[in-house]
């Protein structure tokens, strides 16, 4: 059982109100809580705090004594050797200082969070093409000077970006195709049209889907890993100590993973389409009564070529565009760990909605040059 | 919020709390302590005994186990073997709870600092307070790490920054703020003075030793400062071989010819040490008694030195 501080009140001669105080218990953090409530409530003047039948003390007893008597201008009496030795420490240590930066109001709020948020959106726009350009001039200067290529770098990375990925992608695909090819039949076996459901499932997937969906995974997978990766490597000031020793981060770290992300994006991509193709063939085996054999020699005369030419244009810009985001967002953090957090998710945020409004512009310019 | 520290344990019971301030002699009892990782034996029937009221600093080479041992007092490492008793409560074989009721009576101040990042320094001061003692009004938890952040001699204004604003030095007594916030009667220090320049070395001794004088603080403190040794510590342990070879005041662990000893007080660096120790020692008052009670080789004295 916890044994709590506690205090006796006399009235003071004289009827002027005030009143001497007696602690008694012991002032320790464990068990003067109740009593600094009690304290706090008083609605009388304090003319003397006793301490004499006090227990043990340690300094946040002894700012309580110290806060009651300063209020008050009370005398303190009864300290022992420990307590009046507690009492000038705290004494030297007052302070005033908020534990908070100060609170800005609300219509100040409102205004200068707009107008931080405009300025941050255009010097970001700024920023992004500024780092844009920053790696086409190290491009073309490693293009010039080729003995600056990290081929292992590279080579790593895309391991990492692209071989490292194939299980999932496959996985998703193969689920994908299968549910295309078998909800794509129930709807059309309406029309008494299921054979159609193969040219569902070829060109949606090269078309579109294929690539897409890989552009998510490897935004989630990649993206995410290079804004974490290099946003912990600012913090420990590793790329701060690489630019010291004269290697430029941008050829080393950033160079390396935006090439991997571009160049392993078609073959991903084509990889995927290929799969769900896969999928939709085997599901059509086992619940449509058409040979995997024949779906897959339908998808042959029902696809035009181009279908897989606009899927693998396409899929380089979507790898661009993941490798940019996570390389600027990790690049970007400055501070602490839960900047990394946030630079990470918006790293991801950024790509997947980048990837989709520029597929969408992607279906309106093929279908003008006359790709349907 | 998730990420607040203080909500990732629930706060233990009220009544569960000891509140009683140790009066044993000896607060940290290590016996037949063994910590291996994997076939890699760090420490092998190591004893230890800390006495009440003392500063004792921990010596020892790199990779003997001096934060190891640390980390198995303030249970974050579980020995392999052995017994480690604080405050006469046997922890090794105590389940994470029930160490909870030894946890609020001490302090530790880890060597970066390892400052939440996301709270303000006061913030950082008032999280153990909060998790021991949720019975505290907001305003006397303010007050206290108010003057709890001044006590360790950072200016007033610094109580409402974030550590990714404060120097290094600044950080350390931040954190040394969180130790303090319960009014521990044990601290440990993880190499405290470890990164800082002479003069805040010299300032942050002092201010340790001054704690630990009034605060009446026994200090368990990992250091290879040899100026921290001479300047503050009661008694030294020294780690090598596995064990704790040696306990003492400097004077008798010279005495020793164990040649890791023998090196390390007897090196050019530890004799800068003494002397400057001694140079401090002769401009205060003599007749002062215990030597190790001086403060730190004082600031202008160093200042003048150079």
């Amino acid at each position: 059982m916890r044994e709590w501080a506690d205090f006796s009140w006399q009235d003071g001669e004289g009827g002027n109100g005030g009143g001497a105080i007696a602690l008694h218990g012991p002032l320790l953090i464990s068990s003067v809580g109740p009593l600094d409530r009690q304290l706090r409530a008083l609605d009388q003047p304090v003319t003397s705090i006793d301490l004499s039948n006090a227990g043990q003390i340690d300094t946040v007893g002894a700012w309580i004594v110290w806060r009651l008597a300063e209020r008050y201008g009370a005398e303190i009496t009864g300290a022992g050797d420990q307590a009046t030795r507690l009492l000038e420490v705290v004494q030297g240590a007052q302070s005033t200082a908020d534990i908070r930066p100060p609170h800005r109001s609300l219509p100040v709020r409102i205004f200068g969070d707009f107008g931080r948020f405009m300025a941050g959106l255009g010097h970001g726009t700024m920023r992004v093409i500024a780092f844009l350009g920053a790696i086409v001039l190290a491009f073309g200067g490693m293009i010039r000077h080729p003995r600056r290529i990290r081929g292992r770098a590279i080579v790593r990375q895309m391991e990492l970006v692209g071989v490292a990925s194939l299980p999932i992608v496959g996985l998703m695909s193969f689920l994908i195709g299968i549910v295309i090819a078998q909800q794509g039949a129930a709807q059309l076996s309406q029309f008494g049209a299921e054979s159609l459901s193969v040219n569902l499932v070829g060109r949606l997937t090269l078309r579109e889907l294929g690539v897409l969906m890989t552009a998510i995974m490897v935004a989630g997978r990649s993206g995410s890993a290079f804004a974490a990766q290099l946003g912990t490597m600012k913090l420990t000031e590793e790329i701060d100590a690489m630019r010291t020793i004269g290697v430029a981060p941008l050829e080393a770290l950033i160079i390396p993973r935006i090439m991997a992300s571009v160049l392993m994006m078609p073959l991903l991509g084509f990889y995927a389409s290929v799969i769900a193709i896969l999928g939709g063939a085997v599901i059509s085996d086992l619940t449509l009564g058409v040979p995997a054999i024949s779906f897959l020699l339908r998808v042959r005369e029902v696809v035009p070529i181009y279908d897989l030419y606009i899927g693998l244009i396409k899929a380089p810009v979507f790898g661009l565009i993941i490798g940019l985001a996570g390389c600027y967002q990790g690049m970007q953090v400055e501070g602490n760990a839960e900047e990394v957090g946030l630079r990470t998710t918006q790293a991801v945020v950024q790509a997947i909605f980048m990837v989709i409004v520029l597929d969408a512009f992607f279906a309106v310019f093929f279908s003008n040059l006359g790709w349907n | 919020m998730a990420s607040d520290p203080a909500t990732i344990a629930p706060p233990p019971e009220a009544q569960d709390i000891v509140t009683d301030r140790y009066d044993g002699k000896y607060p940290i009892v290590i016996e037949g302590l063994q910590n291996a990782f994997g076939e890699n034996v760090i420490h092998e029937d190591l004893a230890l005994k800390v006495r009440r009221g003392e500063i004792l600093g921990v010596v020892g080479g790199s990779g003997t186990g001096k934060s190891v041992l640390m980390r198995s007092i303030i249970g974050l490492q579980r020995p392999t073997a052995g017994k480690i008793e604080v405050f006469g409560r046997d922890i090794t074989s105590a389940g994470p709870d029930e160490i909870i009721g030894v946890r609020n009576h001490w302090g530790v101040l880890f060597q970066g600092g390892a400052l939440f990042s996301t709270l303000t320094v006061a913030e950082n001061v008032e999280v153990p307070m909060k998790q021991f003692y949720p019975e505290l009004t907001a305003e006397l938890m303010h007050e206290i790490a108010r003057y709890k952040v001044v006590l360790t001699g950072l200016p007033g204004e610094a109580a409402s920054k974030y550590p990714s604003e404060l120097s290094g030095g600044m950080k350390k007594r931040a954190g040394l703020a969180r130790a303090l916030a319960l009014d521990p009667e044990l601290l440990f220090l993880d190499e405290p003075t470890a990164g800082l320049d002479p003069i805040g070395a010299a300032n942050f001794d002092k201010l340790i030793r001054d704690l630990a004088d009034t605060l009446g603080l026994t200090v368990f403190l990992i250091t290879h400062d040899l100026d921290s040794l001479y300047a503050i510590c009661d008694r030294v342990a020294v780690l090598a071989d596995k064990q704790v070879i040696a306990v003492g005041t400097i004077p008798e662990l010279l005495e020793s010819d164990h040649p890791w000893i023998q090196e390390y007080f007897n090196g050019p660096r530890s004799r800068a040490a003494r002397d400057s120790r001694d140079r401090a020692a002769e401009t205060t008052v003599a007749g002062d008694g215990d030597a190790h009670a001086q403060p730190a080789p004082a600031l202008h004295d160093k200042i003048t030195g150079a």
